[in-house]
This record gives C-alpha cells, sequence and structure tokens, in this order.
C-alpha cells in the first residue's frame, strides 16, 4: 500500500508515493537519488546514514521515510551553500579527517547536531559525541581534530547564514 | 522487510481505538529497538501507531508532587532537562549514557520500559526509584511492571502515557557498559529515601531485578564496604560472549559499592 508524503528535503519541497517499510535512507539514495547518504551497516550501529529531521540528528536507516512526513530533512548534500564548502567540510579536507570517506557524510551531519547541543566542545566531549559514528580505516584522531578546529566558524554561520 | 500499515494519530484517544481495533498493531515510539527487529525479520506488526504526534507524551513536569516524565520524553530531553537534572540527577546522567546521541536523539522512556531489554537502562531505575508507569488505562508500581525478559505487564491496547518518579535523597545509577552498544553489561540502580535503600540489577538477569541482599547490607550500613562483603550468587545470571555469570556476579556488589561512593559524595554542581 503506497502512502503520500509531503516533506522538505534539503530546503527543496517534495512528494513522493511511499511504501510505510522503506526507510528514509532508501527514500533519500533510491528515490531522490541523494547518494551522499551512505548505508553503512543498514542494522543502527554505524552511523554513516545520519541525516537531520527538524534540525536534530538521526540514522535514516532507523526512521522510516513515513516518519519523515511533514518533516524538514537536511542530507549533505544540504550542507554546502552556494558552491562553498561549509565550514566543517572544509575543516575535514584541511586535517585529512576522511581517509575512505565512506563514513565522512555521516561524521559531518553528527558533528553539525554536536555544535548546535553542546555549549562548548572539548576533545573529550567531541569522543563521546562520536560514539554513535563508526570510522572502519579507525581515522579518529583527525576527525576530532577537525571538528574543533571548525568549531568556532560553524557556529558563527549557524548565527549567521547569509554571511 | 514485511509490509504494514502506518498510522499517526493526534491524540491518545485515537492511538487507543487504532490499537483496540487490530490485535497485530505495534505502538512505535522512537523506534530504537522496534525499527531494528523489523528491518532483520523478527517481529511482523500488521500496522504501526506512530506517537509521535501526540505532543502531550513528550511532557516532562512536576505532578502531585512527582517527577512526570511523559512517555515520548527522549533520553536527550531526560538527560538535559533542568528539572530533572536538580530533582533526581541520577536519572539524568542514566539518560545520557543511553546508546550513542544518534540513540538518544529519538530514543524514548516509554519505548525502552515496553520494550523491557533486559540490559536496557531505564528499568533499573523505575525499581531503583520506586517510580509508577502510568498507562492509558491504570497507574503501575514497577514492582508490578517488569515481568519478565522483554515482557511486562502492559494489556494489550494499554499505552504508556508516562512515568511519576517520587524524589529520593540520594541516588546513583553506575553501568558497566558493553563498549558497543551501551547497553549494560552490568548496571546497578542505588537509591535511598527515609529508610528505605532500594537496589536494583540491570543486565545481569533474564530482567531487571532488586538485590534484597544488598539492600538489606546497605539498610544496616550505609557503607562501600557494606555492599563489597555481600556475595552474589552466579546461578540465574546472564552468561554471554561479554561476561561470564560469575564475572556479572562479582561486578554487582561492587558496582553497588561505586553507587554508594556516588550517593556519599556531594555533588560537584
Amino acid at each position: 500500500m503506497m502512502v503520500r508524503i509531503s516533506l522538505t528535503v534539503n530546503g527543496r519541497p517534495v512528494t513522493a508515493e511511499v511504501e510505510p517499510r522503506w526507510p528514509l535512507v532508501e527514500f533519500l539514495r533510491d528515490h531522490l537519488r541523494l547518494t551522499g547518504t551512505h548505508v553503512g551497516c543498514d542494522t543502527s550501529q554505524c552511523g554513516a546514514c545520519t541525516v537531520h529531521v527538524d534540525g536534530v540528528a538521526m540514522r535514516s536507516c532507523t526512521l522510516f521515510a513515513v516518519q519523515a512526513d511533514g518533516a524538514q530533512v537536511t542530507t549533505i548534500e544540504g550542507v554546502a551553500r552556494d558552491g562553498k564548502l561549509h565550514p566543517l567540510q572544509a575543516a575535514f579536507q584541511e586535517h585529512h579527517a576522511l581517509q575512505c570517506g565512506f563514513c565522512t557524510p555521516g561524521m559531518i551531519m553528527s558533528a553539525l547536531d554536536m555544535i548546535r547541543r553542546e555549549p562548548a566542545l572539548s576533545e573529550a566531549i567531541i569522543r563521546h559525541n562520536l560514539e554513535g559514528n563508526i570510522c572502519r580505516c579507525t581515522g579518529y584522531y583527525n576527525i576530532v581534530k577537525a571538528i574543533a578546529a571548525a568549531e568556532k566558524a560553524t557556529r558563527a554561520l549557524a548565527e549567521n547564514p547569509s554571511a | 522487510m514485511y509490509p504494514f500499515a502506518y498510522h499517526r494519530p493526534k491524540s491518545l484517544a485515537e492511538a487507543s481505538e487504532l490499537l483496540a481495533a487490530d490485535e497485530d498493531t505495534k505502538l512505535l515510539a522512537g523506534g530504537m529497538s522496534l525499527v531494528p527487529v523489523m528491518r532483520h525479520r523478527l517481529a511482523r506488526p500488521a500496522a504501526l501507531i506512530d506517537l509521535a504526534d501526540i505532543a502531550e507524551l513528550a511532557a516532562i513536569g512536576s505532578k502531585d508532587g512527582k517527577l512526570w516524565i511523559g512517555a515520548m520524553a527522549t533520553h536527550f530531553a531526560v538527560s538535559r532537562s533542568a528539572l530533572v537534572q536538580a530533582q533526581i540527577p541520577a536519572l539524568a546522567k542514566l539518560a545520557g549514557g543511553i546508546g550513542d546521541p544518534l540513540v538518544r536523539n529519538r530514543g524514548t522512556i516509554g519505548g525502552s520500559l515496553a520494550h523491557n531489554d533486559p540490559a536496557a537502562c531505564y528499568p533499573s531505575a523505575v525499581l531503583g526509584l520506586a517510580a509508577t508507569i502510568h498507562t492509558s488505562v491504570r497507574a503501575i508500581p514497577a514492582d508490578d511492571f517488569i515481568v519478565d525478559s522483554f515482557e511486562t505487564a502492559l494489556a494489550p491496547g494499554e499505552i504508556i502515557t508516562g512515568v511519576s518518579f517520587p524524589r529520593p535523597e540520594a541516588a546513583a545509577y553506575v553501568k558497566f557498559a558493553n563498549l558497543s552498544s551501551r547497553f549494560s553489561i552490568v548496571g546497578v540502580f542505588l537509591a535511598r529515601s527515609g529508610g528505605e535503600i532500594r537496589v536494583s540489577i540491570t543486565g545481569a538477569g533474564r530482567h531487571a531485578f532488586r538485590a534484597s541482599a544488598l539492600e538489606a547490607a546497605l539498610g544496616a550500613n550505609f557503607t562501600p564496604e557494606a555492599a563489597r562483603a555481600v556475595t552474589v550468587s552466579a546461578t540465574d545470571l546472564l552468561a554471554d560472549i561479554h561476561a561470564s555469570a560469575e564475572y556479572r556476579a562479582h561486578l554487582i556488589p561492587e558496582l553497588t559499592a561505586r553507587a554508594v561512593v556516588q550517593c556519599l559524595t556531594p555533588d560537584p554542581a
């Protein structure tokens, strides 16, 4: 049985017919062709499929697309603005925070969420907040470094998106 | 995954009606356990009733002199609630240590209690704090709520609306966590109120349970030494790749002793 849903994805309105059993990640990747969101474990463990739903990070493999009906969804494709990398993306590049890159979209979506949630970051707070995201290249050291380096610019951008 | 019908009612009454209509229907809260179980084809509900749009279910506040946490309050909301932090800091800390941030952003107290995973954190908190689980039908004391592994006193058609917690004088939760899932290998919730000591254990048995020998020992002498002097039998405790039953039996008094230390140490904040 198909169900009609309407949501906003990366600022664009989307209306589609979905089966209730479709995970959000399947809808994003196969239907909207937003393949930046990765499927790693597909069993609620690795965090590669992390997206924001109404501004809050969650695993899109553990959420049905119908649950996002009416919501604002942001994927990694919606993070850069006007062809310019988000400070977190730039910091990941600068600090060599990706090796194979598979976990990177989820890492960046989680990093954005932790900067929104935590009043201030420290190495310990960053590591605690990355517990839901697994990097099998084990490149955590540089990921932590990149997030710390981008914190200030990310907060400034969140306060003044047009700057 | 098997197909199912999806409902998202706007009120508790509407949800109750939908739930009564079909016995193969399941309630969907945060979905942090149910969705993976369905994706593994271990559950095949004919329909899901998503409680996300019933805003009143997510409230955190005070009710009749007790702390009230709505069934749909997320672990993150509980962990950062100023009211929870002020009234029962151990409960805020427990919520902040469940799973990982992505689980805490979505998982709920009502969902966790209804699922009643033997290694979940919340079942030990409701037992230790002598909480009451409120449903669309009645109020259930925590001691009666937890029945067995993944089994509760909830009847078909009953919906958890919230949990009320009396405020203890002191409480602490100490978890020896599985480093991957953050579920407890053993978790101990200790609460002291007046003369009453309650010690509840999660992760170690078929379901969360109270440790009466530790409660008696600490009732007589509220010190870490008194907890460590108690011997816990490994019979009936879980054994798996993470820990043997004997290891869990060893952890129970040790973690209880650490919880006593936390209760005796004034909060730095």
